[in-house]
C-alpha cells in the first residue's frame, strides 16, 4: 500500500509579527505570511497549485490564490474542529502532493483573535448539538469546557497546579529567549502563577493561552522537489488525523473515559505509520491553548503511561535539556496563538537547526493540534 | 442605543431539538428520563436518531431516580456573558447519574428548585457528592438543576 512516509516535505515558511493588535487585515496579513513562506522556499508564488486551511480561517483560497498570484490550483482543502486542524493542513497537502494531484501546496492560518471577537460571546447563532446540553448552564468558553476535565484529572491521579505552572513556566522560558514571541521581556514566576486571577477555577489565568492577531504558512512539495529546494528539507515522516469513536468535541463528557480523548487515536495511526517511537522524539511542540492539554496528550502520544502526565513535568524535563523539551518558541502560551500553527513552523525551525531556543542535533519532532476536539499530529524528521 | 435603559439578559436558553423533544418534555413534567435503545438497551447522550450499537431506530425513554454523583465541576469568572457575570463566580457541575453512569448532564448545583447560579456556597462543592434533580424554568424551557442530597 502506498505510504505518505518521507514522501513530501516542508520547504519554506513564513510569519508575520504577532501581537495584540495589528493594522492590517486577515486577508492582508494571510498574504504577507504566504509570500514569506514562497520567498524562504525560493519558489514563486505562480507554481502554487494547492491551499489548505482550517474551516475557521475568514479568508478563502479564491481571495488568497488571486492576491499572491497562485497559478491554476487543482487542490483545495479546510480542516474543521478549530485548533485541532492546524497538522492536517499540512497532511492534506501531504497526501495531495504525495498522489500527484498538486505540485506546490500552501497551508496557512490568518487571525485576528487578539483585537477580534471572541467566539464564545455570539449568542445570535443558535446552539448545537452538544453545547445545548452545557452552555445554558454557564460552562460558556473553551477554558470552562477544559476546566471540567482538568479538575476531573487533578482528582483521578493526583497532579497539582505545579504540575501546570511547569507547563506554563517552560513555554515562558522560552519565550523568553525569542524576540518575536509576544511574552519575550516577561518572566514567570510560580508566584506570580499561584496568586493570579481565576479564568475558570481549576484553570487561572497563566493556564490559558494568549490572544493574538498574526499570520503563518509554510510550503509542502514532493521530497524529490525538495532536495533543490534552498532550505534543508524538513519531511513529513508521519501525519494523522484523529476522531475517536464516540467522540463528542471539546465537551468529551458522555462516553467510557472522557479523559482519553482524540491524542490517542491520532497517536495510534501516528505511530503505527513511522519508523520512530515517542522515545526518539527530540523537541515536542505539543497543543497548549490550556496547559492542562499538556499531560493529556503526554499520556494520548505516549509518552509515559495514563495518569502520568502530571508527574512528567517535573525536574524540568519540558526545559531545554530536559527528557523532552517542549514548544521551544512559547507555543500558544506565551509566544503567539494563532490556532496552533506557530507550532508547525517552530518545529520546521528545530530541524533546520534555526529555532532562538535549539535542541542540539534535534532530527524529529513531534507537533500536536488542539486536543480535546478532533485532531491532528505529525512527525517531522530531517532525514 | 447609548441612552437605552440597561436591560436584564436571561440566561441561555436549551436548543428543543427533533432528537431531544420527548427529553424536555419529560423534565417540565418533572422526570429525568435518557433515551434508551429499544432493541438492545444501550442508554445513548445527548440523544441522536439511532443506536451506535446495534443501528436500531426504535427508542424508549427510561425514568431515572434523578439521582447522581458530581464527577467534576468548574467555577467560571468573568469575562462571562452578562446574565452569568452577574452570578460568577458559581459553580457548574457534571453530574454522573446513578442509574446511566455515562449519563453526565452539565448543570448547576443550587440552594432550591429556581434558585440563583450562585446561591450554593463554594465550599460545599466537591467531587463525589451525591446530588438530585429538581427542576425549574429557564426562558421558557424547563431544565433539571441539582441540589446536594445532604445540605
Ligand atoms: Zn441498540
Amino acid at each position: 500500500m502506498a505510504s505518505l512516509k518521507d514522501a513530501t516535505a516542508i520547504v519554506g515558511i513564513g510569519q508575520t509579527p504577532f501581537a495584540k493588535q495589528l493594522p492590517e487585515s486577515e486577508k492582508a496579513l494571510a498574504c504577507r505570511a504566504i509570500l514569506s513562506a514562497l520567498d524562504d522556499a525560493g519558489i514563486a508564488p505562480a507554481e502554487v497549485d494547492a491551499f489548505a486551511s482550517y474551516t475557521m480561517e475568514e479568508t478563502d483560497e479564491v481571495e488568497v490564490a488571486k492576491a499572491v498570484g497562485a497559478g491554476d490550483v487543482t487542490f483545495f482543502s479546510k480542516v474543521g474542529y478549530g485548533g485541532g486542524g492546524s497538522c492536517a493542513t499540512v497532511g492534506h497537502l501531504a497526501a495531495a502532493v504525495a498522489t500527484g494531484q498538486a505540485s506546490v501546496g500552501v497551508a496557512w492560518r490568518s487571525r485576528k483573535r487578539g483585537s477580534g471577537p471572541r467566539p464564545w460571546r455570539n449568542t445570535a447563532v443558535q446552539l448545537p448539538t452538544p453545547a445545548q446540553w452545557t452552555r445554558p448552564f454557564g460552562l460558556l468558553r473553551p477554558a470552562d469546557e477544559i476546566a471540567m476535565l482538568t479538575r476531573r484529572y487533578l482528582h483521578e491521579y493526583g497532579a497539582t497546579r505545579d504540575h501546570l505552572f511547569n507547563v506554563a513556566l517552560a513555554c515562558r522560558n522560552r519565550a523568553n529567549q525569542n524576540p518575536a514571541a509576544i511574552m519575550y521581556e516577561r518572566p514567570l514566576t510560580r508566584d506570580m502563577y499561584m496568586t493570579s486571577r481565576w479564568i475558570s477555577e481549576p484553570l487561572c489565568l497563566f493556564d490559558n493561552c494568549l490572544e493574538t492577531d498574526g499570520a503563518l504558512a509554510c510550503v509542502v512539495v514532493s521530497a524529490e522537489r525538495a532536495r533543490d529546494c534552498r532550505r534543508v528539507p524538513v519531511y513529513v515522516h508521519s501525519v494523522a488525523q484523529g476522531l475517536p469513536a464516540q467522540h463528542h468535541g471539546m465537551v468529551n463528557y458522555w462516553n467510557d473515559d472522557p479523559l482519553s480523548g482524540p491524542a490517542w487515536t491520532a497517536a495510534r495511526q501516528l505511530w503505527k505509520q513511522s519508523d520512530v517511537a515517542p522515545e526518539d522524539v527530540d523537541v515536542a511542540q505539543i497543543y497548549d491553548a490550556f496547559t492542562a492539554l499538556i499531560p493529556l496528550s503526554l499520556e494520548g502520544y505516549g509518552f509515559c503511561a495514563r495518569g502520568e502526565g502530571g508527574a512528567f513535568t517535573e525536574g524540568g524535563a519540558l526545559e531545554i535539556g530536559g527528557r523532552l523539551p517542549l514548544n521551544t518558541a512559547g507555543g500558544g502560551l506565551s509566544e503567539a496563538y494563532v490556532h496552533g500553527f506557530n507550532l508547525i513552523t517552530e518545529g520546521v525551525k528545530q530541524l533546520r537547526g534555526t529555532s532562538t531556543a535549539q535542541v542540539p542535533d534535534a532530527a524529529t519532532c513531534l507537533v500536536t493540534a488542539g486536543e480535546g476536539v478532533p485532531t491532528s499530529a505529525l512527525l517531522l524528521r530531517t532525514t | 442605543m447609548a441612552d437605552a435603559p440597561a436591560k436584564q439578559e436571561p440566561l441561555l436558553t436549551p436548543v428543543v431539538d427533533d432528537d431531544a423533544t420527548p427529553y424536555w418534555e419529560y423534565a417540565a413534567q418533572g422526570e429525568l428520563r435518557v433515551q434508551e435503545c429499544a432493541t438492545c438497551g444501550e442508554p445513548r447522550f445527548p440523544p441522536r436518531p439511532c443506536c451506535p450499537h446495534c443501528a436500531s431506530f426504535t427508542t424508549t425513554w427510561r425514568r431515572t431516580s434523578g439521582r447522581g454523583r458530581v464527577w467534576s465541576y468548574v467555577v467560571p469568572h468573568p469575562p462571562l456573558l452578562p446574565a452569568y457575570a452577574a452570578r460568577a463566580p458559581y459553580p457548574v457541575v457534571l453530574v454522573e447519574l446513578t442509574d446511566a453512569p455515562r449519563v453526565r448532564l452539565v448543570g448547576n448545583l443550587v440552594a432550591r428548585a429556581g434558585a440563583a447560579l450562585d446561591s450554593v456556597p463554594l465550599e460545599r462543592v466537591r467531587i463525589g457528592a451525591r446530588v438530585q434533580a429538581v427542576f425549574a424554568d429557564q426562558g421558557g424551557v424547563v431544565v433539571p438543576q441539582w441540589i446536594l442530597e445532604r445540605p
